[in-house]
């Protein structure tokens, strides 16, 4: 590798590349050979550095400087100013790391970054993804060489089984354990697979380590392969996701010539290679025995279990499934050891959890945190708060299957048991923060319209049932529920999760129980008083102008579609019931805030 | 019903249908051969009609019904072509929370068609799509391969205009 004296990092994640973060990285090696520094300075495509809300993102090294929001027409000035004189284009740094006109602060030491513990996403955002030399600099491919030189494969699972690593994917089954089932079963053939089929809304944690450090991936199934006797890997990929595709793709290729996949891994005479499938969208293929459904060329239905994947599993033969995350911290655990990984979280959660912070909030992005951190340290300290000094009022996880916590849990220390206690789940890490403007009923009803759209089909309880909730919570949202249909709805809820035949439909339910637990009140409201508090189910919302505020402007009966605003010029004006459409163009005209919603 | 159906008269190539052949070759071999199949069919005709399932059918050994259950069962297989331009609204949950139902509320309005419809120029088709995973620039609709986050209904609009 040519030692360079600056090195200059674009972040080439999805959230960057959607704000044409290309377009910075080209215009940057054109201005740097323009000005003969091509040599000396280098660009590198990185993963997701996290802090998506201030993208395109970039950083120069060894000065450590975060530009944020860079545009095509900042690159001259940045490579003029910075690169060539040496002097810091300040107007672009991230606010939080500019301590006065001559200090900045270390990224690690900013609000966002300070109480995040990356070791799933240790490589994200640092290495060029698409170089497997740069994840070899970073102690890459070292756990897969002891692993095959130093150590038996009872030995590895043990390691596994002591660090007390739970599936990252929501289940929170232990990994160990489930390598020691695969390994118990008899077989010949047994596979080794990757579920990077990350469907629930409002996650990108899994595309997040794929396209910022698919070594990592590749790595750990071949040490499960090894593990539990296994020659052939799957990756299911979601085909939504082109960036990540396209970087596995280049891992893989890279690998195989490096001798890391193939037939004598490390001189060992251990073989295994991996293979890239792709779903087509399908949410239920997520689940793990619908997703071996669609590789083996199906429809993607899951199957009952037992018997589990680990006896009978992919093509019928014993097979282990894990998610991106848990793949992601199988290298560092044979590295570190089991106690170091132990050494984090709570009793019963160990090491970290990669969550995508998302919705109302200002630092959206991606973070890893230590299990145990509590809500409010999520989302006060790293999320920096809500915008517009609205109120926190909910945080949803878990996607479709999870449930949402109150602000009055707001202390909670977040781990796989704490979360289930309050009727949520960990999930795959989606965090959708909510404020004083979201209205739970309506949440309730969008996820349900997922689960309905997603429900495969197969089994009744979930086919049937889940367009029953949805039926009800419509009821609900246009003025017709009543006390009695709260009551219908909770029964139905209780037996779709007792008679479904896989985790969809069993969660399905979920995001109406636990706002009807906690929002029961904003139900009775949509109920009884036939009111949407937050003002968001436009067939119960009114618009009323408050007669001491309006000045009879006549700008709102101006701007009224439907001409449902009358009254005299300079003298309170009224709102139609009958004719409004309820638009909201009055509202939003009015200068003296004088319309609300009721 | 045009999910169920192709209602445009195939018009397919020899050229195409060759590449179709030499892919189904190329993957007959392989365990689960069907779905990487379709991918590549889809990729080579924009759409997957009933005749090209048919010569899949045929090639890889597979009852018909077979493959109309899988094409039918996944989201992203279209039995109809889609509009030169495919607008995606993305309607994942950072997206819904932050307002993506009206924007998809004004293309609708805008372009006088339902999700997963197209426009009779076949210009435009639209679609509700699934989490892209660009939460952080909520909400977002993608054009083919351009994606527009942050957006307005009032962008929308003049977002839509640079395609007409």
């Amino acid at each position: 590798m040519a030692i360079a004296r600056t090195h200059i990092l674009v972040c080439g994640g999805t959230g960057c590349s959607s704000s044409h973060s290309q377009a910075l990285i080209d215009e940057l090696n054109r201005e740097l050979e323009e000005k003969g520094l091509l040599g000396e300075v280098q660009v590198i495509k990185t993963g997701c550095f996290g802090l998506c809300a201030l993208g395109p993102v970039v950083v120069v090294y060894p000065e450590g400087c975060f530009y944020s929001h860079v545009t095509e027409a900042d690159i001259p000035e940045i490579v003029e100013e910075h690169i060539l004189k040496g002097r810091i284009v300040t107007r672009l740094l991230y606010q939080e790391t500019v301590v006065d006109d001559k200090t900045i602060k270390n990224l690690n030491h900013t609000k966002f970054y300070e109480k995040q513990h990356r070791v799933a996403l240790r490589n994200c955002g640092v290495i060029n993804p698409e170089n497997i030399d740069e994840y070899i600099a970073m102690d890459g491919y070292e756990a897969l060489g002891r692993v095959l030189t130093q150590m038996t494969p009872d030995e590895v699972i043990q390691t596994i089984k002591d660090s007390g690593l739970r599936g990252r994917g929501g289940g929170g089954f232990p990994t160990g354990q489930k390598w020691f089932f695969a390994r118990q079963s008899k077989g010949d053939v047994k596979y080794v697979c990757c579920n990077a089929d990350e469907g629930d809304p409002g996650a990108f944690m899994d595309r997040s380590v794929l396209e910022g450090d698919p070594h990592v991936v590749l790595e750990a199934m071949t040490i499960a392969g090894y593990a539990i006797g296994a020659h052939q890997g799957y990756i299911y990929v979601r085909a939504e996701y082109p960036i990540a595709i396209h970087r596995l793709e280049i891992a893989i290729k890279q690998a195989r010539e490096y001798g890391f996949l193939g037939n004598d891994i490390f001189g060992t005479g251990f073989a295994f290679d991996i293979e890239l499938r792709l779903g087509s969208g399908a949410f239920v293929c997520g689940e793990e025995t619908a997703l071996m459904t669609s590789i083996e060329g199906h429809r993607g239905e899951p199957r009952p279990r037992p018997p589990f994947p680990a006896v009978k599993g992919l093509f019928g033969v014993p097979t282990i499934l894990n998610n991106v995350e848990t793949w992601a911290n199988i290298p560092r655990i044979i590295l570190n050891g089991a106690d170091w990984f132990a050494g984090m979280g709570t009793e019963r959660s160990k090491g970290t959890k990669v969550f995508c912070l998302v919705g109302k909030i200002n630092n959206t992005g991606l973070v890893e945190i230590p299990m145990g951190t509590t809500l409010r340290e999520i989302v006060e300290d790293i999320g920096g708060c809500i915008p517009n000094g609205k109120k926190f009022k909910a945080a949803q996880t878990g996607g479709p299957s999870g449930g949402c916590i109150p602000a009055s849990l707001i202390d909670t220390p977040i781990d796989y048991d704490n979360l289930i206690a309050i009727g949520s789940m960990m999930g795959s890490g989606g965090l959708i923060v909510m404020d004083e403007d979201t209205c739970m009923v309506d949440i309730a009803k969008f996820f349900l319209e997922f689960t309905v759209d997603e429900s495969c089909g197969k089994c009744t309880p979930c086919r049937v049932g889940t367009r029953r909730l949805l039926e009800m919570l419509e009821q609900i949202t246009s003025g017709n529920g009543t006390l009695e249909l709260l009551r219908e709805m909770e029964e139905l809820c209780y037996y779709i999760k007792a008679n479904s035949l896989c985790a969809l439909g069993q969660s399905a339910p979920n995001p109406v129980l636990s706002t009807l637990h906690y929002f029961r009140d904003e139900y009775e409201a949509h109920c009884v008083e036939k009111r949407c508090p937050a003002g968001v189910c436009k067939k119960l919302t009114r618009f009323v102008i408050e007669e001491e505020k309006c000045k009879g402007c006549t700008a709102c009966a101006r701007a009224c579609p439907v001409n449902a605003i009358i009254g005299e010029v300079r003298k309170p004006h009224h709102i139609d019931p009958e004719k409004c459409i309820k638009c909201g163009a009055c509202m939003e005209t009015c200068r003296f805030n004088a319309i609300v919603k009721r | 019903m045009a999910k169920r159906k192709t209602v445009v008269p195939f018009h397919g190539t020899a050229e195409q249908e060759k590449q179709l052949r030499e892919l189904i070759a190329a993957h007959k071999e392989q365990q689960g051969a069907l779905m990487p199949v379709l991918q590549g069919a889809q990729e080579i005709y924009g759409y997957l009609p009933i005749e090209v399932q048919t010569i899949i059918a045929e090639e890889l050994n597979i009852p018909l019904a077979e493959v109309y259950g899988v094409v039918t069962f996944y989201a992203q297989f279209t039995l109809n072509p889609r509009g030169t331009y495919n607008i995606g609204v993305c309607m994942g949950t950072a997206c819904y929370v932050k307002g993506a139902g009206d924007v998809l509320e004004r293309i609708q309005k805008r372009l006088g068609i339902e999700p997963g419809g197209t426009t009779p120029d076949g210009r435009f088709s639209l679609e509700a799509t699934r989490c892209i995973g660009a939460c952080g620039l909520a909400p977002v609709m993608t054009i083919n391969e351009d994606v527009y986050g942050r957006l307005t209904p009032d962008e929308v609009d003049k977002i839509l205009d640079k395609y007409l």
